[in-house]
């Protein structure tokens, strides 16, 4: 798309000018010049979902999500109060506690993407009761495992097997609090499904959900993504994985 | 000179680790106790409790015998830390909420691998276990939480030399993981 000069805007961003072209959200434009929002399940290269509102930031008064609210001219954006940065931890702590997140037993501790954000908005603890549901871990494919204690349903597989592999191996079943993750397969299992090593599904998790078999400490602990410098330095874990 | 800090720790549902990372922070070792007096801790092996301005908490709920000694640090002490992944949030001992306690049992003492003698111990003596691991908010209040599996001994450090110095906490971003 051609875009004129006379057609682009600028917003305040933390007291940062920060340039626009219509069309962009609020996230397009922070990351294009340099910047960081927290955010779990927005991928730049899958279409916004706005479902994990971690990117929450404040316009207005208002409280918006960055990966799905439009850039405005003269919008003034507060991304580092401790007002934004208290409701991202408190969204954080209730992914924390509704999932079973034991980092020390998982092989991606250290480039994750809800624990580095969780750093990044300084949680240090969950808060919250937990609830530790009891979920299914399903080893039956060759090179892949799922851990569904893991899962924080940011559809971001869902999106890469239906939008990019063209399969549609995983979707979200039930609703509110029984909503989970389930595989199109006769038995259900990731072994009996279409799912491939090189579909673009398997590099786009954030988490430690799906992972892939045999290399789990390839990286040692303490030189991992993660481990020395914060996620607004570094960037998504899904941009440094070869698909 | 002022009175010193009296300090308690203890180990519930861990695996002493966070202790050793305690002690891993080596000679300033000796700048601590000019600054805190340890009570119960088993550093001094001390077993009872007196009245404490800080105490440590390493290691998740598992037990009744854990609760009865949380809920006795939290009357003792003003400050109580949770130091570590386990206090924090269960941590590995809280891996076994996946499985019926029963289940746990059988497979510990009676249909494992390898095991003479079953049958699952029952004396008296043998805290009961609770039919699920928690981490210590769940139970008692909490003032201050440490994560890391363990904290590192410059954490500790950095977490006791500002808290006896009345500062606001601030820990370099490296000093706060969570494995």
């Amino acid at each position: 798309m051609k875009v004129s000069l006379s057609s682009r805007g600028s917003f305040r961003f933390d007291g940062k000018e920060i340039p626009f072209t219509p069309g962009q959200t609020i996230m397009d434009a922070v990351l294009a010049a340099g910047e960081y929002i927290p955010h779990l399940c927005h991928n730049p290269e899958f279409a916004p979902h706005g479902s994990c509102r971690v990117c929450v930031v404040g316009v207005g008064g208002r409280q918006v999500s960055a990966c799905t609210a439009p850039a405005a001219e003269g919008m003034v954006v507060d991304s580092s109060s401790e007002e934004i940065q208290g409701t991202r931890r408190a969204i954080l702590q209730m992914l924390f506690v509704e999932g079973n997140h034991i980092c020390p037993a998982c092989e991606k501790s250290g480039a994750c993407q809800l624990q580095a954000v969780a750093y990044y908005t300084g949680m240090l603890a969950p808060h919250f009761t937990h609830f530790f549901p009891r979920r299914e871990v399903d080893a039956s494919h060759p090179d892949f495992i799922i851990d569904f204690n893991r899962c924080i349903l940011c559809e971001l597989c869902v999106r890469a097997s239906r939008d990019w592999d063209g399969k549609r191996v995983f979707g979200i079943s039930g609703r509110g609090l029984a909503s989970h993750l389930v595989i199109d397969s006769p038995t259900g299992r990731l072994g009996d499904s279409s799912f491939a090593a090189t579909d673009k599904a398997a590099h786009v998790c954030p988490v430690g959900a799906i992972l892939p078999k045999h290399r789990g400490y390839e990286v040692p602990i303490g030189e991992r993504l993660y481990d020395r410098e914060p996620i607004s330095l570094v960037g998504d874990v899904a941009a440094h994985e070869e698909a | 000179m002022a009175e010193k800090i009296r300090v308690a720790t203890a180990s519930l549902a861990g695996c002493f680790g966070c202790h050793m990372s305690f002690l891993d922070i080596d000679e300033r070792i000796l700048d601590l106790v000019e600054l805190v007096e340890f009570d119960r801790t088993p550093i001094t092996d001390i077993k009872t409790i007196g009245e404490c301005d800080l105490g440590l908490i390493e290691g998740g709920v598992a037990n009744a015998e854990n609760v009865e000694v949380l809920r006795e640090f939290r009357r003792h002490c003003k400050i109580l830390v949770a130091l570590g992944a386990c206090a924090v949030n269960g941590g590995i001992p809280a891996m076994r909420n996946a499985f019926e306690l029963k289940d746990c049992l059988e497979e510990s003492y009676v249909g494992g691998v390898g095991i003479y003698n079953p049958g699952i111990p029952n004396d008296p003596e043998i805290p009961l276990l609770l039919n699920k691991v928690h981490p210590i908010h769940e139970v008692v209040k909490i003032d201050y939480f440490l994560p890391g599996c363990p904290p590192s001994a410059d954490a500790i450090w950095t977490f006791l030399t500002e808290l006896l110095a009345g500062k606001p906490i601030d820990f370099p971003y490296t000093q706060i993981h969570y494995d």
